[in-house]
């Protein structure tokens, strides 16, 4: 039992799951699940008695039983008590502090990530102001490696998401190319597919392959198809780089999702065995948003960021090369308008940078949400401030097969060029063979060049 | 003032890759940034689709339609009062009102197949795309002596709230026709959920959906030769959704997936 006295009015919050759900800054999916706070008054309560909670009680009360749940399991199990020694003795509202202070150096934060656990990191969060969660997230620098280097300070990559309503190969390609010349790709070129048949995921592995192959581009290859067919496709000898998986913070979702913890550990060895990387082997890529698990109907009465914070603890366990929550994709339903949306943008960054993420963001909305796209504007300025590792790259930031808007390539030339901020060291040079880049080094394509030509010539 | 940069060499592709994809390709940049013409296209786009979500639904309209083709229209509201309330709770918009169970209590019941038609998130698609859907589909089914009761117009309604009207008039299945969730693109694409044996508590995994049937994209004649095939599958093998596959052919070419679940990027 948690209580806390304000104003008079006595706050009782039974359990730490109620607690952090009460905390929660204010979302429409922890209204719809029934977990959300009642009142304003009764929120600050909650996050006062959070921020005299000291972080010993996490490692004791578990929000979702460990003999129920194998992300539990894998929290539990997982925690590293050396690395949190340094603060094991604060409170939640003491650790913000000290993430704030110049003692939290990008190096103190690395050391500790193996220590924390996603609901101390998400309880954390809840205490902290927009500003306070890009300052923090700032300072800790996660570096993975493929083909290219991912995640170093300076550096600002994209996802070239190339989708196209039926798969066109020409198509696709006309979105590949279009954003090659923007310098986007260097964190992947990632393909949702239309159609999850196994031939045509296939189909289109060689296609983004072969480009890459053709223009010796230092970047890898993905389509988002369900792990299961990533395994197959691996046996059946496709030129597959990346091994995609959406996650969530409970085996319950991860079951809605078609998958098991198990499911990940062979994939990821059959994606290594294949020994497709150059300059490194991290091989996963993960997708998450809130409210995944409140939509599979396995949200255990916990509020969902601290659900989400939980899918990356099953991210970490998998050495992924990268993550990134598709915060706005879920609807009003769960995160109303684009003040929303961008405090949850924040929040997954934050939680998954602590934890040891090379989380990036697809910052986006649906048409039936309050936002638009100067609401996106914001948030990937402000993670670009916050050091995001990687956004999207969408044609015009229209996505014409999910039907949902993301960032454009322009964008992150934008948020570049704003910040200061290059693409990946080896993806960077490869712009500057191919001539994409002026003598400021920005990207500003004069012509389609020359080893280009051959591949668009049956366009 | 600078002219906004597309370099002509890059401007002729372009002319030629844009025919291979509806996707914003190769927009002219402005520094950075897009163009002053293509942001305001894309603004155009994007208002065009808030416009339909907020659209009012012409219910009096489409039942006036239904009637006009002899068929009987059943006015009926979900227990979402508002556009605000509708979006932020789904809960709400799966259940009639009361005075919505009151008119299904009253009404007929026992029938093979019941159509219901709801605004979902873009009434314009239902309004515009349900009654020639209907008029295509309806007369392959009365034909092989299917038993069509009312037609069920709701006002606010999700997916689901099919079930609770289908298990009131009794109906074998249902065919809810809902108006999809609008993209840049695709203000008024509607959708088609067919349910066997509906009752209160089916999921998603428990129907099968034809998505995108509008002109442009899934055309009527099509996707009223798949819905009539499906309800024929799902009368024969007594079930719709996962143990339900769409073999024909276009179900493979990407265009109105039939999937047993609308698909989702997670």
């Amino acid at each position: 039992m948690h209580s806390v006295t304000i104003g008079g009015t006595l706050y009782r919050f039974p359990d730490l799951k109620t607690l952090l759900a009460k905390a929660s800054p204010k979302r429409s999916g922890d209204a719809l699940a029934g977990v959300a706070a009642e009142s304003a008054a009764e929120r600050v309560a909650a996050q006062c008695a959070l921020a005299d909670l000291p972080l010993k009680v996490f490692l004791s009360e578990t929000i979702i039983p460990y003999e129920d749940d194998d992300v539990t399991r894998l929290i539990v199990d997982g925690v590293d008590a050396n690395a949190l020694a340094p603060v094991a003795s604060l409170t939640v509202g003491e650790l913000r502090d000290w993430l704030l202070s110049n003692a939290a150096t990008g190096a103190a934060l690395a050391a500790l990530s193996p220590g924390l656990t996603p609901e101390m990191v998400a309880a954390a969060s809840k205490l902290c102001r927009n500003q306070d969660l890009i300052a923090i997230a700032a300072k800790r620098e996660v570096v993975t490696r493929f083909r290219d280097t991912i995640g170093l300070k300076g550096r600002l990559s994209a996802r070239l998401q190339p989708n196209h309503p039926t798969d066109d190969p020409r198509g696709v390609l006309a979105s590949v190319v279009d954003g090659l010349l923007l310098g986007c790709g260097d964190a992947v070129i990632g393909i949702n597919p239309a159609s999850d048949s196994p031939q045509r995921c296939a189909e289109l592995i060689k296609l983004i392959d072969d480009v890459r192959l053709r223009l010796d581009i230092p970047t890898q290859s993905c389509v988002l198809t369900h792990v299961t067919t990533s395994i197959d496709l691996i046996e059946a000898g496709a030129p597959v780089d990346l091994v995609f998986q959406s996650i969530g913070g409970t085996e319950a979702t991860n079951a809605s999702f078609g998958f098991t913890l198990a499911h990940l550990r062979e994939a990821r060895e059959a994606a290594l065995s294949l020994n497709r990387g150059t300059v490194g082997d991290d091989v996963m890529y993960f997708e998450t948003g809130q409210g995944s698990s409140l939509s599979a109907g396995a949200h255990h009465g916990c509020d969902q960021q601290t659900l989400e914070a939980r899918a990356y603890a099953v991210a970490r366990a998998f050495k992924p090369l990268l993550v990134n929550s598709v915060v706005g994709f879920i609807g009003p339903e769960y995160l109303y308008d684009g003040r929303e949306i961008l405090r949850a943008g924040l929040e997954d960054h934050f939680c998954g940078k602590l934890l040891g993420l090379p989380m990036g963001c697809d910052v986006c909305y649906t048409n039936h949400a309050d936002a638009d796209q100067n609401d996106m504007d914001s948030l990937l300025l402000l993670l670009a401030a916050a050091g995001v590792t990687y956004v999207m790259g969408v044609p015009g930031a229209d996505d014409v097969m999910l039907n949902y808007q993301s960032t454009s390539f322009h964008d992150v030339l934008a948020a570049r060029e704003l910040f200061g901020l290059k693409p990946a060291p080896e993806f960077a040079d490869w712009l500057g063979r191919m001539g994409l880049t002026d003598a400021k080094g920005r990207v500003r394509p004069g012509a389609l060049p020359a080893q280009m030509a051959p591949l668009l010539a049956g366009a | 003032m600078a002219a906004p940069v597309v370099p002509s060499e890059l401007a002729r592709l372009w002319e030629k890759l844009r025919a291979a994809t509806p996707a914003r390709v190769g927009l002219a940049r402005a520094g950075a940034a897009v163009a002053t013409r293509e942001t305001l296209a894309f603004q155009a786009a994007h208002a065009r689709a808030r416009d339909a979500v907020a659209a009012r639904f012409d219910a009096d309209g489409l039942a006036a339609a239904m009637a006009a083709r002899g068929l009987t229209p059943l006015r009926l509201k979900s227990r979402a009062d508002d556009l605000t309330v509708y979006l932020a709770r789904p809960d709400l918009g799966r259940r009639l009102d009361d005075a919505s169970r009151a008119r299904i209590a009253a009404a007929p019941r026992g029938f093979d197949l019941v159509f219901v038609l709801a605004d979902g998130l873009s009434a314009e698609a239902t309004t515009k795309h349900a009654p020639a859907l209907i008029d295509a589909a309806l007369p392959a089914l009365v034909s092989e002596g299917w038993r069509v009761g009312p037609i069920a117009i709701v006002a606010r309604g999700r997916v689901a709230i099919g079930d609770e009207i289908g298990s009131g008039l009794e109906a074998a299945m249902t065919a809810t026709l809902i108006g999809e969730r609008p993209g840049l693109t695709t203000p008024d694409s509607l959708g088609a959920y067919l349910t066997w044996a509906p009752h209160l508590g089916r999921s998603d995994a428990d129907r099968n959906c034809l998505s995108n049937i509008r002109p442009e994209g899934l055309p009527y004649a099509e996707a009223a030769r798949r819905l009539v095939h499906l309800c024929r599958e799902a009368r024969r093998l007594q079930l719709t959704g996962v143990g339900l596959k769409d073999e024909s052919e276009a179900a493979l070419d990407g265009v109105g997936t039939a999937s047993p679940l609308p698909r989702e990027k997670r």
